[in-house]
């Protein structure tokens, strides 16, 4: 009998509890507008899932705010314009949440696009969550209200890599090779501002920029590494780019340490391991071996979909929308990004601050290793039998970076 | 010349990986006058193949299988659909081929999907041949040219010193006489078509494992096995040889040239700035353009010498 009462107390509180919030009970929806098909493919399905795992794991009554998450996949086929076909199309199905990550051209198009429409449909504003664009424009000189960046962006992963590198006594003469787009030349241009503030002597020896996705054979570049007496490379290529000039390193013999940004990108491991063994480091804000609740997560998500799950941004996106989301008390998109401003959760990593200045993630930090799983790091990537070994983690403020931005907020 | 003796092996070895490629394209052309846009699809497919039959057989049985079932894929698919269109003339061929690209590449992607696979270098050729200057040769690198030298001889043989080889020339030039002699010259197309398939079959099977083995390698090398087989001279093998050989070591010398039309200007004496006009152009270093020269080849090639180094057909 009193445990029946405790048992009725208990149910009680809880709706009462629970009932206090207006949202409670009601579906968020997000449209995820990235490659669904084409040669990016296998990314952008990898990432929907990722949002979809992330929606399903920590919505409903493990979201702060009590609401469910669903996630539609709109295939913009990697371009801009495809992009706002998408984007009219998820606005025309009510969407009011829409995210995008693969390539900064179509989360330009997104952000300004949004920017427009919000501004001339008033009540039915749209909230743009950009998980992976990394074009450090987006929350400088073309920073919006309405753009809210998940990933750290390049000027912030070339502050904490180079942080890392100070440290590297060895590392005297870097080579720089990149993809000639905006990506790769960014990546160049941050680091060689960054490198010269922090280590001035170290020496950039060689820079190629090479046409994206058109070298099959990188030895002639690696011959020229060898020749400008490199001991570094940084590189921020990424899919068969990436792969291929491993390969061609491990083929020459250069045994060079590398410096990436997506080593850890569906297939890049593949193919990596199929290459051997070869000192590789990637720069992010996570790592494959990562303890605690999104490690048990990586392990259900490989279970499930037999894949990597990578793109963490997808569990901070989630519980940032669930915190905003209980503290605007409504889905309302117009309150959500009000709320969304200078907003901290905890993380996976510990916490995470949405800057209010320029909508940009403050994050840790992770430099990661290449190397064969152990006992210390069992998690196998893409079931290669090698995994990246957490080396250093910095705290947010160390990858921080100043911003030119200039926020026009609505009313 | 330590830099001068790598590259060049850099280069050549290159270039016998591209020669690999289109023989089978140049082969086809010459022999029945169509442009299979569909070559690199099949290079595809006999990676794929043989990606499945290392799994099971091992690397050695695959490198003999694999071709052989892309061959045979290749045969069906001229026996059932490209016979069927030779009628409306070449461009009907070349259409469907075309439309063929993007139904084996959708069909890679459903069996082994979107991603790369794990087709590793087997262990027997994994590993250095020799040091040259500090720089291993790999000996997986000596193999593949090993393999492209055999094939163009193989190939020679075939075409020009056997019995087979004499019918396939005459069914290319008189048809009718030689279906008057009794030789069957629809099965003597099938035969070319599925031959030159197994080509890039077996060009899959190399380079599948020296590069990587996606859904987005035909794509990446179906433009320059056209150039090859264009500067070479349409439906010239030897000259498939020649071009394959000057593009690999074109563009492997080009990447390790860093002088921009700016610096030239400069050593000159005329400074360009970033006011200057067209500095985009003129910054832009020859490193940078190398991977688009063979393109650039093509293009001054069908103005200049529209039948190639070494090519013969004047239509």
């Amino acid at each position: 009998m009193k445990f029946a009462i405790k048992s009725v107390a208990a149910c009680a509180m809880m709706t009462v509890a629970a009932g206090v919030f207006a949202q409670n009970g009601q579906t968020v929806k997000i449209a995820f507008i990235d490659p669904l098909s084409g040669p990016f493919a296998n990314v952008g399905q990898n990432q929907l899932k990722s949002w979809q795992f992330a929606a399903d794991k920590l919505g409903g009554a493990k979201s702060a705010a009590g609401v469910k998450f669903e996630v539609v996949g709109f295939d913009n086929k990697g371009s801009p314009q495809e992009s706002l076909n998408s984007l009219k199309a998820a606005i025309d199905q009510g969407f009011r949440y829409v995210t995008q990550g693969n390539g900064s051209g179509a989360a330009l198009a997104i952000s300004g696009a949004v920017a427009k429409h919000n501004e001339r449909n008033p009540g039915k504003e749209v909230v743009f969550l950009n998980y992976a664009a990394v074009d450090p424009a987006l929350t400088n000189e073309k920073c919006d209200y309405w753009h809210f960046r998940l990933d750290a962006d390049t000027s912030m992963k070339m502050e904490a890599l180079t942080s890392f590198m100070k440290d590297q006594p060895k590392v005297s003469k870097v080579y720089l090779i990149n993809q000639n787009y905006s990506h790769g030349q960014q990546v160049a241009k941050y680091f060689k501002d960054a490198i010269a503030r922090k280590r001035p002597d170290v020496k950039i020896v060689g820079e190629d920029l090479h046409p994206i996705g058109q070298v099959k054979d990188f030895s002639p570049y690696v011959a020229k590494i060898k020749q400008s007496g490199a001991n570094a490379i940084v590189t921020g290529n990424w899919g068969a780019d990436l792969t291929l000039l491993v390969k061609a390193l491990n083929d020459s013999g250069l045994k060079l340490p590398m410096y990436t940004y997506y080593a850890q990108v569906t297939g890049t491991p593949t193919a990596l391991a199929a290459g051997g063994d070869g000192e590789v480091y990637v720069i992010a804000y996570g790592s494959a071996n990562q303890p605690g609740e999104i490690g048990a997560l990586s392990n259900e998500y490989k279970k499930k979909f037999n894949d990597d799950y990578y793109t963490y941004a997808t569990y901070n996106g989630i519980n940032l929308l669930s915190g905003a989301i209980a503290k605007a008390k409504s889905i309302d998109p117009v309150k959500v990004a009000a709320a969304l401003e200078g907003l901290t959760v905890k993380s996976f990593a510990g916490e995470v601050q949405m800057r209010k200045t320029d909508h940009q993630l403050q994050q840790s930090m992770y430099v990661t290793k290449w190397q064969k799983v152990d006992k210390k790091y069992p998690y196998s990537v893409e079931n290669t039998g090698y995994t990246f070994a957490p080396i250093k983690q910095m705290d947010p403020y160390i990858a921080s970076t100043p911003t030119s931005c200039q926020m026009k907020r609505p009313g | 010349m330590e830099f001068f003796a790598i590259s060049l092996l850099n280069g050549v070895s290159y270039g016998l990986l591209l020669f690999m490629l289109s023989s089978g394209l140049t082969l086809i052309f010459s022999m029945m006058g169509v442009l299979n846009f569909a070559h690199a699809s099949f290079y595809m497919l006999g990676a794929y193949f043989s990606y499945t039959l290392t799994g099971w057989l091992g690397f050695w049985a695959a490198l003999v299988l694999a071709p052989v079932g892309v061959g045979i894929f290749g045969a069906l698919f001229e026996r059932y659909v490209l016979r069927r269109v030779h009628q409306y003339g070449h461009v009907a061929e070349l259409l469907i081929t075309f439309g063929m690209s993007y139904i084996m590449l959708e069909l890679v992607q459903l069996v082994w999907g979107r991603s790369s696979v794990d087709y590793r270098v087997p262990a027997a050729l994994d590993g250095p041949l020799f040091t040259l200057y500090g720089t291993q040769f790999p000996m997986y690198r000596a193999f593949m040219m090993a393999v492209a030298l055999s094939m163009l001889a193989a190939l020679w043989l075939l075409l020009t010193r056997s019995r087979v080889g004499m019918v396939i020339q005459a069914a290319l030039t008189h048809p009718h006489m030689v279906e008057a002699l009794g030789h069957n010259v629809p099965r003597v197309f099938m035969l070319v078509f599925g031959g030159g398939c197994a080509l890039a079959g077996l060009a899959g099977v190399i380079g599948g494992n020296a590069f990587v083995t996606e859904p987005g390698m035909a794509a990446a090398v179906g433009g320059i096995i056209f150039v090859v087989v264009v500067v070479g001279g349409m439906g010239s093998l030897g000259g498939a040889f020649l071009a394959s050989l000057l593009i690999g070591v074109l563009q492997t010398f080009a990447v390790a040239v860093d002088v921009s039309i700016q610096s030239a200007l400069h050593s000159v004496g005329m400074s360009v700035t970033t006011e200057t006009f067209g500095y985009a152009l003129l910054k832009l270093k020859v490193s940078q353009v190398a991977p688009i020269l063979p393109y650039l080849l093509l293009v001054l090639m069908l103005i200049f010498r529209p039948k190639g180094l070494l090519g013969t057909r004047e239509d």
